[in-house]
């Protein structure tokens, strides 16, 4: 079977990715929820720019498991719904493609607390 | 007169430390101190449901060894003062209710120990009480969420931070005691120093100058000199901000060499996993102070010892709204007589 380099693609984009997100929190005096937003934000002009989507072609699961593809998410359904219904499409397109992952961080977080300590 | 220099008292009747109490959690009973502990906790929860519930409970368990340990009922102590880090200082509020004592609440964060600990000896001293109490306790778990985040978030800290001490520590004074029992001599008042430090990861080096603030002043109040003291440690500056203490106390003049500790850096082992720099926290002193330093007085090691415990005053909203951190030390001198 022939080696499909996907898999190191996706290892070095995701790792790379990562790499900043731990030099912004070691050499800034950001903190821990600044350098999620800097992420974020970065991921969202990327897909302004139309290039997040060909790093995920590129990298795969790389670029779609760090938090820099939920500014791409973000992006992407504001952008759908604004070719679909003009200026009102960006405001109900944000959370759009996101919200599978919203409502799933909600639900799971929930069984977690019925089998471990929420008081803590 | 009792107030001597500007900001030290000098108690005329040197009141007696008849009896500490100190517990300690799991990681403190793993560090180079953990002999010296009454009692230690191999469970961070120790049997509650919260971690709260579970500082409360080494709040009270402090106090109440102090009290067995000197042969005192609760209703003998005429007066508690006690503080701790978390939000209307709940801890000693409700450790309080159950202890049912005269209750005077105290907030200097990691200063906690020795502010409680001059108040008790002063209220002796000055004859409003026969025996008062001075307690505090900290939680590595309660402290994290309540000045950092979420315990569950997990996030990074960097090597500058330190590690909340589990545990508590409680001491009672009294009027009368054996001769053999260490006493109280003074106790210098800090005054809020500030030089805009603004990392709550960088509490060492905010505390420094306020703890070289306070040690001077000692001197100067009371003419006395480093060598005086077989030791002077402060509360929790950590390996960071101690070195930067004995920097400023250098720059006047005051040399203090081997004889200068921090209960912050004796509390762990640097080896122990995620001490980071040292200990913090209201526990911190409190448990080096009344359970190491206090066993090496009465082993006669040590005749005379300064301990300077040093807080942040910072809140999460203050350092959240970028404002720096202002800081306090308070130093209460301690002696047994050999002779």
């Amino acid at each position: 079977m022939e080696f499909d380099m996907t898999f190191v693609w996706a290892f070095v984009v995701g790792g790379l990715i990562c790499v900043m997100g731990q030099l912004l929190l070691d050499l800034t005096k950001l903190t821990p929820a600044h350098v999620m937003v800097v992420l974020v934000g970065f991921g969202s002009v990327l897909d302004g720019l139309g290039l997040y989507e060909k790093l995920i072609e590129f990298a795969g699961a790389g670029a779609t498991v760090p938090i820099t593809s939920f500014g791409n998410a973000l992006v992407h359904g504001a952008m759908a719904e604004a070719k679909m219904h003009g200026v009102v499409g960006i405001i109900t397109g944000i959370f759009e493609v996101t919200s599978a992952g919203i409502s799933a961080a909600i639900v799971f977080s929930f069984f977690a607390a019925l089998v471990f300590r929420p008081k803590g | 007169m009792p107030l001597i220099g500007k900001q030290t008292w000098q108690f005329p009747s040197q009141p007696y430390l008849l009896a500490t109490g100190v517990v300690g959690g799991p990681k403190e009973g793993q560090g180079p101190l953990g002999q010296d502990f009454d009692n230690i906790h191999s469970d961070s929860y120790i049997g509650q449901e919260s971690w709260e519930k579970a500082e409360r409970r080494l709040f009270e368990e402090a106090c109440e060894i102090a009290l067995q340990k000197a042969n005192v009922q609760s209703d003998q102590v005429d007066v508690l003062y006690a503080g701790d880090l978390l939000n209307q200082i709940v801890t000693s509020n409700f450790a309080a209710r159950t202890l049912s004592v005269p209750f005077l609440g105290l907030f200097g964060a990691c200063s906690t120990s020795m502010e409680g600990l001059a108040l008790a000896a002063m209220t002796v001293d000055a004859g409003y009480a026969t025996h008062a109490l001075a307690a505090t306790a900290s939680h590595n778990s309660t402290a994290e969420r309540q000045f950092r985040y979420p315990t569950e978030y997990g996030g990074q800290k960097p090597p500058t931070a330190q590690c909340t001490v589990t545990g508590a520590g409680a001491a009672l004074i009294g009027v009368n005691g054996p001769g053999h029992l260490p006493r109280i001599t003074h106790a210098t008042i800090g005054k809020v120093v500030d030089l805009g430090i603004k990392s709550p990861f960088e509490m060492g080096p905010a505390m420094a100058p306020a703890a070289a603030d306070t040690i001077s002043r000692h001197f100067k109040d009371t003419g006395l000199t480093p060598e005086d003291y077989d030791l002077i440690v402060t509360g929790d500056l950590a390996r960071i901000g101690h070195v930067l203490a004995a920097e400023l106390l250098e720059q006047e003049g005051i040399y203090l060499g081997d004889k200068f500790k921090d209960c912050g850096i004796l509390v762990y082992d640097p080896d122990q996993e995620e001490v980071f720099s040292g200990g913090s926290g209201c526990a911190c002193c409190a448990v080096v102070s009344y359970g190491h330093l206090l066993k090496r007085l009465m082993r006669g090691e040590l005749e005379r010892i300064l301990i300077c415990a040093t807080g942040a005053l910072l809140s999460p909203t203050s350092s959240q709204q970028g404002e720096s951190i202002p800081c306090v030390a308070h130093a209460v001198a301690i002696e047994r007589r050999l002779s």
